[in-house]
């Protein structure tokens, strides 16, 4: 797989060809590779430079063992560098410890949040739960009408209270429902919202305070370009996110927002969307991601 | 900006801010080297290069508007005008045509929704929605994933006989990868050549302001399969500056015709390169 790599990175690595070891002067050219590839993938700015930091100082003076060469060992770093800032192993999805637990659906107009609503439903039911998905997105037209479509599909049940009410208190009357009749998890679809929509921001935070939720899920379209770092700041700091989604990584987007979204919120990528039916969902693997974002 | 001399250090914080607009690296080493030259061939005060760099993006967003030899794109009077929505999922295609189909109507058009995404849960409600804010009736089909060659086939027969100017065409997003997709999209496009042969088409790819790089690949493949015609760039109320259609124009040489900037139905705006450049570097 290095091998790969290093043919990829071939202009890249070339001044390391032959020298004994990474220095502060040969490195140079191969870290501007690096930054060009990155901003390619949509990496945000901020953390192309922030992570070509940090693969500089892991690479200079960098062991370089017998039979490796410090071409090989600079994009060994860099992939390194990539799984480990993704965030190793893969991270499950919360599980409260009296049930239900409660995830909310959180992200920008279109990202997929509805769709991995239902993904999730039906990823639970398969799993032996009794999942209850909740219509709080009273904006989008016909966007309750989405969530039912999808719910009668997938067998799992979908609580609405129209379009009059405001969502804190929708959720909030899905949740006292879950508990009443014992489902396992409760889904939280929201309405899209950008990160400086102050309004809708602060609805979010009352529909936060509204159900406690276990999970907190941004929902970011992997084609999203050098938004990704402000926006997921933004859901972070106002609502507190613990995970994500990654949607749309069936197209050839790099996904690069994937780093920028693990770099700045500091919480994992759980699933990822692979398609428009409901069975498209897949846990993350840093190692893929940290493969297709260097192009491979 | 301001009174500094033209530095590299200057230079540098233009780059920043075309590569964090999402102008790609390439677009962004191009202009720059441009301005680069520039200042080789003579002295160049920071107001002078600022200018000769908006200059250098704004002609890239018009060379293919003035190809076009329409500045402001509106349906012909008189004449059958079909306008087709392309794009990948969730950009706001339904949501475009909704404010578009409120425009014509203002505009003293009749008009007429295809509901030709016969795929998405509860796609046909939502542009049904859409239809009823500005009184304009929708065609489709209830049947669950009906072909959408079908409904526009029955679109282009209702308009005909109603002596309608303008059919908005909804489809369903696809990403451009999707082979059988593409295909099924090539064949709306050529029922609706085939059928109304006289109509003015206009063929649009709705954009997100929020993507990245992918956007060019998007127009390329779009423009294969859909013979695109156009461009909108939507979510222009949001802080992404939709860099990416820098390319798109240059390279994929598609004419940008409007902006979305709401989820209301009058948030769109014909397109105007030059403030689209003032906003891009917005900073300075
Ligand atoms: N190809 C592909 N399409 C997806 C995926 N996830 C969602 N979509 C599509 O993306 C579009 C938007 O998805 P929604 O679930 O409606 O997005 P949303 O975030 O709920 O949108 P709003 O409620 O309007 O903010 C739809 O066409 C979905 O079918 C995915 O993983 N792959
Ligand atoms: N903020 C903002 N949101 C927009 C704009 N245009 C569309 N949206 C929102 O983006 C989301 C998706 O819009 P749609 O019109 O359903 O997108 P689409 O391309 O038809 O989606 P699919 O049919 O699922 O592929 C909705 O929540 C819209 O309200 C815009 O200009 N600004
Ligand atoms: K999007
Ligand atoms: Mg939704
Ligand atoms: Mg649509």
């Amino acid at each position: 797989m290095f091998e790969e790599l290093s043919a990829r990175f071939e202009d890249a690595v070339k001044g390391l060809r032959g020298q004994a070891k990474i220095s502060d002067t040969n490195v140079e050219d191969a870290l501007k590779q690096v930054r060009r590839a990155l901003l390619g993938a949509d990496v945000s700015l901020e953390v192309v430079r922030e992570f070509v930091e940090e693969v500089r100082q892991k690479a200079v003076g960098a062991e370089v063992v017998r039979g490796v060469t410090p071409d090989q060992k600079f994009v060994q770093v860099v992939h390194q560098q990539l799984v480990e800032v993704m965030g190793g192993d893969n991270a499950p999805m919360a599980e409260a410890e009296d049930s239900p637990t409660v995830v909310l659906m959180a992200g920008l107009q279109g990202a997929g949040k509805t769709t991995a609503t239902a993904k999730l439903g039906l990823h639970l039911k398969d799993q032996g739960q009794r999942p209850l998905m909740v219509a709080a997105d009273v904006y989008r037209p016909a966007a309750i009408d989405q969530l039912r479509t999808l719910g009668e599909q997938i067998g799992v049940d979908v609580f609405s209270l129209g379009d009059d009410v405001k969502p804190e208190e929708i959720a909030a009357a899905g949740l006292a429902k879950a508990r009443e009749e014992g489902f396992d998890t409760l889904l939280v679809d929201t309405a899209g919202r950008l990160q400086i929509d102050t309004e809708m921001m602060e609805e979010m935070v009352r529909i936060r305070s509204a159900v406690e939720p276990d999970e907190v899920l941004l929902v970011v379209d992997s084609m999203i370009g050098q938004e990704a770092a402000e926006l997921t700041r933004a859901f972070h700091d106002k609502v507190g996110i613990t995970g994500s989604v990654l949607t749309k990584l069936d197209g050839d987007s790099r996904g690069g927002a994937a780093l920028s979204i693990r770099k700045v919120s500091g919480q994992p990528i759980k699933f990822i969307g692979t398609g428009e039916k409901v069975e498209a969902l897949q846990p993350f693997h840093p190692e893929r991601m940290a493969s297709r974002i260097l192009g491979m | 900006l301001g009174d500094d001399p033209l530095t590299p250090e200057v230079l540098d914080d233009l780059e920043t801010l075309l590569l964090r607009a999402d102008a790609g690296v390439e677009a962004t080493d191009q202009v720059l080297d441009a301005l680069r030259r520039r200042m080789n061939e003579e002295v160049v005060d920071p107001a002078e290069g600022l200018r000769f760099l908006k200059q250098q993006l704004c002609n890239l967003l018009e060379a293919p508007i003035q190809d076009t030899g329409t500045d402001l794109l509106a349906p012909e009077r008189g004449r059958l005008n079909i306008w087709l929505f392309v794009g990948v999922n969730g950009v706001g295609k339904t949501t475009t045509l909704g404010k578009l189909a409120n425009l014509a109507v203002r505009s003293g058009y009749t008009a007429l929704i295809a509901a030709a995404d016969t795929f998405r849960a509860a796609a046909v409600e939502q542009v049904k929605v859409w239809g009823a804010r500005s009184g304009v009736p929708v065609i489709a089909n209830s049947t669950a994933n009906a072909d959408p060659a079908a409904v526009v086939f029955d679109a282009i027969g209702a308009a005909r006989s109603k002596s309608t100017d303008l059919v908005l065409v909804d489809t369903a997003g696809r990403l451009q990868t999707k082979h059988n997709l593409m295909e099924e999209l090539q064949k709306v496009r050529r029922i609706i050549d085939r059928l109304a042969p006289e109509a003015r088409v206009e063929s649009l790819l709705i954009l997100d302001a929020s993507q990245g790089q992918n956007g060019l690949r998007q127009a390329m493949a779009f423009a294969q399969a859909a013979a695109l015609t156009g461009v909108v760039i939507t979510k222009l109320d949001g802080t992404s500056r939709g860099g990416v259609a820098l390319a798109v124009a240059s390279e994929a040489r598609l004419p940008i015709r409007f902006i979305g900037a709401g989820e209301g139905i009058r948030d769109l705006r014909p397109f105007n390169s030059f403030e689209f450049v003032e906003a891009l570097l917005a900073n300075y």
